[in-house]
């Protein structure tokens, strides 16, 4: 069974249809790479999969359970949380807390989590104990031991992202997405956390990648789809998308990348 | 020499009128300020027009109005004046300091950028965990310089309070100059300066405590 199925979904900001019949599906273990130029929807169909923004039509399916059904009444505060967990999400911008440390920045939602398990009440300190300890291996996956205790604005853009990344695993989602995690930086820093993402996908970690880089697309996703105008325009292998691509949008979209 | 002993402690007893006055008012306005704002951040339009109306109406009209409103105008309609020249005092100047409050607030709140909203909701944390946990020590942060004019602000516009017979400390030096005394007037000028020193060293040890992030 398929760890995602994402279908016939749509999306309106007033009178403009910025996401139309999206179907997709995802499996576990997968990566797919989301393409396509600025303004063809990517960012918002990786927003309604982390519940930021609502669906207007389609359904999201996790592990065969109806996660999120535009036709149903829209969910409450309290079980939005609950799905939106099933779902990390990487900023182009990184978004740290800047009032807090690295270590900080990613135990601090588990550690809120945590107050609600039965086992906090009886033993506080072995439960954030944990959680810092996870935290901690997290850096260190990251490379960043030496960073715990650096503050956002005391690190350089692809730390800061790293940290981020470290962030949305800590709580373990199912499905990690990024949103063009490599725009926001300088050039000579995207090899970072290019390689973070890449470590992440020999691990077989499921993750969705909106990405404008091309090369790297090629090569840790299985899945490629392309999207144009708010619609899925090709959808397949590495391969077929990116070096054989069947439709003419596509086509012109990789010669302009190609060019530059 | 035994005149000014006697007068510097008859103007401190003044004094702590005015500083009880000020304490009092940022006790009360400072969270009422909060609960204001968000009254004028509402999505519920009437509301937010009818904070925003009122704000306007406290900020539009002069405090020392505001005063003798409070004072006078509950005896005259309900026949229940407040129960005393203190505590009027007090309730117009919370009423009023929250309203500025409430604006320097909204500012420092829109000022966060909205996708340190959504960091901390993809990260399953609840509404309140994300504005006490992530927003608010960069609101207090942002709002630090504008909030330490009012908190000055404040210990002068106590002087206000003698339009309805609260005795604060010029009130006092007042009373002193009707016997022939002029210097003690002047005088009460050196206990505000005093004041507002402390106070300017602790709002700078404030921003100072709060220099370790950039927000």
């Amino acid at each position: 069974m398929a760890i995602l199925e994402v279908q016939n979904v749509g999306k309106w900001f007033g009178s403009t249809e910025v996401l139309r019949d999206i179907s997709f599906v995802l499996e576990k273990g997968e990566t797919l790479a989301v393409i396509g130029s600025s303004g063809s929807g990517k960012t918002t169909l990786l927003r309604g999969l982390n519940f930021l923004e609502r669906l207007d039509t389609g359904r999201i399916i996790l592990r065969g359970e109806t996660l999120f059904d535009a036709a149903r009444n829209q969910d409450d505060e309290q079980s939005l949380r609950e799905k939106r967990l099933h779902f990390g999400l990487v900023f182009q911008s990184f978004n740290l807390f800047p009032q807090y440390t690295a270590l900080e920045n990613i135990v601090l939602a588990r550690e809120l989590a945590a107050r609600k398990l039965q086992s906090y009440k009886k033993n506080k300190k072995s439960v954030l104990d944990e959680i810092r300890r996870e935290g901690m291996e997290l850096l260190d996956q990251m490379g960043l031991s030496a960073k715990r205790d650096y503050y956002p604005h005391q690190l350089s853009g692809g730390q800061q992202q790293r940290v981020a990344i470290a962030r949305a695993l800590a709580l373990k989602p199912d499905i990690l997405c990024f949103d063009e995690p490599t725009s926001a930086l300088d050039p000579e820093l995207t090899g970072e956390v290019l390689n973070v993402i890449r470590g992440l996908s020999e691990k077989n970690t499921t993750m969705i990648i909106v990405t404008h880089e091309m090369p790297f697309a090629r090569q840790v996703a299985d899945t490629v789809l392309f999207m144009d105008g708010g619609l899925v325009v090709e959808y397949g292998s590495p391969q077929d998308v990116l070096e054989n691509p069947l439709n003419d949008r596509t086509k012109r979209f990789l010669e302009r990348y190609a060019n530059e | 020499m035994a005149d000014f002993w006697k007068i510097t402690f008859d103007l401190l007893n003044g004094f702590q009128t005015t500083f009880l006055i000020w304490a009092l008012t940022l006790v009360f306005a400072l969270p009422l300020g909060l609960v204001i704002s968000f009254g004028s951040m509402s999505k519920f339009t009437p509301l937010r027009y009818l904070v925003k109306t009122f704000v306007w109406i406290i900020r539009g009209i002069p405090l020392m109005l505001q005063i003798f409103i409070i004072f006078y105008v509950p005896g005259f309609i309900f026949g229940a004046p407040v129960a005393s020249r203190f505590t009027s005092a007090i309730i117009a100047f919370t009423i009023n300091y929250a309203c500025y409050f409430s604006e320097i607030y909204r500012g420092g709140i829109e000022s966060i950028s909205r996708s340190q909203y959504e960091a901390g909701q993809v990260l399953g944390m609840t509404k309140p965990q994300v504005f006490f946990r992530v927003i608010l020590l960069q609101v207090i942060k942002r709002i630090t310089a504008p909030m330490s004019n009012e908190v000055i602000t404040l210990v002068k516009d106590t002087a206000l309070v003698r339009v309805i017979m609260v005795v604060e400390i010029i009130k006092v030096a007042e009373d002193i100059a009707t016997t022939g005394l002029i210097w003690p007037l002047f005088y009460t000028g050196l206990y505000y300066l005093m004041f507002v020193g402390m106070l300017t060293l602790l709002f700078g040890y404030i921003e100072r405590r709060l220099d370790y992030f950039k927000a």
